[in-house]
């Protein structure tokens, strides 16, 4: 089994994820830039465990997804809030925490 | 130091066994069951249908029953326990000394075939549970118990009264605030005297001993929002404590001469005692130790002010106190450790000794107070000082078994006494005889039929219990014998004997003025608008009292069953059936099943042999004190106040009005021989007062002067180390900290710019960063 290929597509996921957080605008982008973070940890989990042959690391990624799902529960709830109270989900104009 | 000790005890019969009955192995669970109820009732009571008396009811009836049954199976126990095929085990147990550790006790050996081969004679063996708690220095903390006739006898009376007095409260106490409470601290009362009677090691029984105090300190408090209410409480507790100290230093000599610093087994160090192998100046201090000990719980004399104030609990609580529980620990702790009064006062064949000394004086002092007090309680609560005095004198002059029995009796008339003097008060909302009672026949005929039976078994008159019991008593002391009476007992306690027979005197007197001043003449009461403390409930005054529902009457109705009845179980040899001392068939029951003579832990008392004559002197003497007060009271003053068509009852009268000495006495007894004088006024306030300004002139002089040049170099100290290391260095640092935060905060201020994707930005980072090092450290 190619290891490598999978870890390289996991760091490419991964870079894409980190990007999308840092640079996107948009609340519900940076959401689903954080699922492919989360995915590509996914995808090293069961390589890992896959190589090692270990049932353990998919054991894992499902801990992971469903830790994901309540995340993203969360992480929708306060982008819905955060329009409800601004109209708008522009991470930028969110500054409250300004010290 | 066992190897020996059971070598030397191989002529000896054995004590111990852990194998027998179900109900004696496991009779730890009879003071569990109260215990648990205590919490349940804490947690939950006040959420139940019934506030939690229910519980409680629950809880003791099922240690009633489970006493009862382990009563029966100690009997089975006592006559049929086969010894020999359970030899194999004891050699085992013998060969390795010591033993091991959390095991039950079984080093000694059965020499029984001389006892058991007389046709069914057994030997006297205790059953013994133990478990090791902890273990510190090489010294095992066991937690077990001990079961013999002794606590077998102990766990069916406070169960007994327990639960008699359980349901009784149900009614006396019904609408109390504190009514749940009530119930929590009667069931920890009864599971700590539980805990102390089974107790097999001396530090389990001080553990038990001081819960007892506890609890009663809570009870007696129980009203503590009036202030005498809390006083006496507080009192109880303290008199308590300064017997404690007796007991704990008793019990650490007993560990050391007597447990050789590695057992505080209780049966070890009997058997060491009783074996003569422990020094005797430690046995004798241990003895008087634990005598102070026996003088403050047992409410002997110069110690027993704090029973008649222990009065302010209420009345069902007085019945437990009194009949079962914490004031006859004291006896029963010299009970199950005999030995040490045995040896340390040298009991046998003497004429005095401090315990029996201690009895003696008791009996008359507290049995004369009795005569003054109006407060009904305080007349009762006088009487058990009195009857306690009678178990001490008879446990000092060696009548172990006849001191046991009068407890035994003791508890049942006693709570039959308390337990009606509190029928009456609930009708009347006072305990005061002289103002509030009077004439209650008319309205309680009930109550005053128990109480007439209380007071008559408690006088002692034939056949009922307190009869039987006091006449073992006396004729015990061998005094008798001296006199020139028949009865030979081993000691000639003479002295003794003349202040038992005194009291016997006194206390069919004090009883019968009580039973009058209570019962006859007309009724005083009626003007009880202030007096309704007494208890919580607000039920409208009424003209006339009435008498008591079922839930007080009965638990009357069966202790005085009791009091008639229950002396009968030590039915002497010689009575009605010949001079034949048999064991078996009905005579000296009680003896045969509670004494533990015979058992290598308990020494060889010997025993009076039972006088007719006494028995008739003795019952003649309480006659007369009876028919003394008769006349006073039923005759005398009785026929002045119809004549005067007003009570005198409340007015001074009689010899006390004519007679300088009698009137000089009269005082001094109401003064309670001015102890409470001595106690608070003298000690106390030899404290507070001379004793107080000796010290502050020493504090003022002598003290302050060194603490005020001390505070002089202090200050200049003080001055130096301000301008020179306060000022410069430490303020210096601390400023400089200060500011480099400020300027730091100053530039990390920029990071903070409220961006979350900053934010994340550094996290990243961050992570990044410890992923490198982590690299880093791995490729090193």
């Amino acid at each position: 089994m190619l290891l490598n290929q999978f870890l390289l597509l996991a760091a490419v996921l991964f870079c894409i994820g980190v990007y999308g957080v840092l640079v996107r605008k948009n609340g519900m982008l940076v959401l689903m830039s954080i699922e492919l973070i989360l995915n590509a940890v996914n995808i090293n989990l069961v390589a890992f465990g896959t190589l090692t042959d270990d049932v353990g690391g998919a054991v894992f990624a499902l801990f992971t997804i469903a830790v994901a799902a309540a995340e993203v529960g969360i992480g929708l709830a306060i982008v819905l809030l955060m329009y409800r109270n601004r109209r708008s989900i522009d991470l930028s104009e969110a500054d409250l925490l300004k010290g | 130091m066992f190897a020996t000790l059971a070598a030397d005890a191989v002529s000896k019969v054995t004590t111990v066994t852990n194998d027998a009955n179900w109900f004696l192995e496991n009779a730890w669970i009879i003071p569990l069951l109260p215990a648990i109820s205590f919490v349940l009732i804490l947690f939950f009571g006040k959420r139940m249908p019934y506030k939690g008396a229910e519980i409680g009811i629950a809880a003791v009836s099922a240690s009633f029953v489970l006493a009862i049954l382990s009563g029966v199976a100690w009997m089975d126990h006592r006559d049929n326990f086969e010894l020999e095929k359970h030899d194999d085990e004891h050699a085992i147990a013998l060969s390795d000394g010591a033993g091991s550790a959390s095991d039950t006790a079984e080093y000694a050996v059965g020499t029984l075939a001389a006892e058991a081969g007389d046709g069914g004679t057994h030997a006297y063996v205790a059953v013994q549970q133990s478990t090791q708690w902890l273990q510190s220095g090489g010294i095992e903390f066991n937690a077990g118990i001990m079961v013999d006739g002794l606590s077998v006898m102990m766990l069916f009376v406070v169960t007994f009264i327990s639960l008699l007095v359980h349901i009784y409260s149900t009614d006396y106490v019904s609408g109390d605030r504190r009514y749940t409470h009530f119930f929590a601290f009667l069931s920890l009362f009864t599971a700590s005297m539980l805990f102390f009677v089974l107790s097999d090691n001396i530090l389990q029984m001080i553990v038990g001993w001081e819960l007892v105090g506890v609890c009663s300190f809570a009870l007696i408090g129980h009203w503590w929002e009036e202030k005498p209410n809390s006083d006496a409480a507080l009192k109880a507790f303290l008199t308590n404590r300064v017997g404690d100290v007796g007991l704990l230093v008793g019990m650490i000599t007993l560990f050391f001469a007597a447990g050789g610093g590695t057992t505080f087994d209780t049966i070890k160090i009997n058997e060491a005692i009783v074996q003569g192998g422990v020094s005797h100046t430690a046995l004798v201090v241990a003895a008087a130790c634990l005598t102070a000990a026996v003088m403050s719980k047992s409410g002997q004399f110069v110690l027993h002010t704090w029973l008649p104030d222990a009065m302010a609990g209420p009345t069902p609580v007085s019945a437990l106190i009194h009949a079962a529980t914490m004031v006859v620990a004291g006896i029963y702790m010299v009970a199950r450790l005999y030995p040490v009064f045995w040896e340390g006062m040298q009991i046998e064949g003497s004429s005095i000794n401090l315990l029996a000394t201690v009895g003696a004086i008791t009996v008359v002092g507290a049995g004369l107070l009795a005569f003054v007090q109006d407060d009904i309680k305080k007349v009762l609560a006088y009487s058990t000082v009195s009857q306690l005095g009678y178990m001490a004198m008879a446990l000092g002059v060696g009548a172990w078994t006849a001191a046991v029995f009068h407890l035994f009796t003791h508890a049942f008339f006693k709570a039959n006494l308390f337990l009606g003097s509190g029928s009456v008060a609930h009708a009347v909302h006072s305990f005061d005889m002289k103002r509030d009672m009077g004439g209650m026949r008319k309205f309680m005929p009930k109550t005053y039929i128990t109480f007439v039976i209380g007071s008559l078994a408690l006088a002692g008159v034939f056949p009922l219990a307190g009869f039987w019991s006091k006449d073992e008593i006396l004729v015990n002391t061998g005094g008798w014998g001296v006199l020139g009476g028949s009865g030979a007992a081993p000691g000639s306690y003479t002295f003794h004997f003349v202040m038992g027979m005194i009291g016997a005197a006194l206390t069919a007197a004090y009883m019968t003025r009580c039973v009058y001043l209570t019962f006859h003449g007309e009724y005083r009461g009626g003007h009880h608008e202030d007096h309704a403390d007494d208890h919580a409930d607000d039920h409208a005054h009424h003209g006339e009292p009435h008498e008591s529902g079922p839930r007080i009457l009965y638990p009357l109705y069966i202790l005085s069953a009791f009091s008639i009845l229950i002396g009968f179980v030590n039915f002497p040899p010689g009575f009605l059936t010949g001079s034949k001392k048999n064991p078996s068939g009905w005579q000296e029951r009680f003896l045969h099943f509670i004494e533990p003579a015979g058992s290598s832990y308990f020494p060889a008392v010997g025993h009076a042999t039972p006088s007719w004559s006494l028995a008739i002197v003795a019952s003649l003497v309480a006659v007369v004190g009876a028919a003394f007060a008769y006349y006073y009271y039923f005759v005398r003053l009785d026929r002045l106040s119809k004549q005067l068509g007003e009570s005198l009852v409340g007015m001074p009268n009689g010899v006390t009005t004519t007679n300088v000495f009698a009137r000089a006495g009269h005082n001094l007894l109401v003064n309670k021989y001015y102890l409470d004088h001595l106690y608070t006024g003298v000690i106390a306030g030899f404290t507070k007062g001379p004793l107080a300004r000796a010290v502050n002139w020493v504090n003022q002089n002598v003290i302050d002067g060194m603490v005020n040049k001390a505070g002089e170099s202090a200050v200049q100290t003080g001055q130096l180390v301000y301008h020179k290391i306060d000022q410069t260095i430490v303020d210096g640092a601390v400023n400089l900290s200060g500011r480099v935060s400020d300027a730091s905060g100053e530039e990390l201020r920029a990071i903070n710019s409220g961006k979350v994707q900053n934010y994340a930005a550094i996290m990243f980072a961050g992570a990044a960063l410890l992923a490198g090092a982590f690299v880093i450290l791995l490729a090193l």
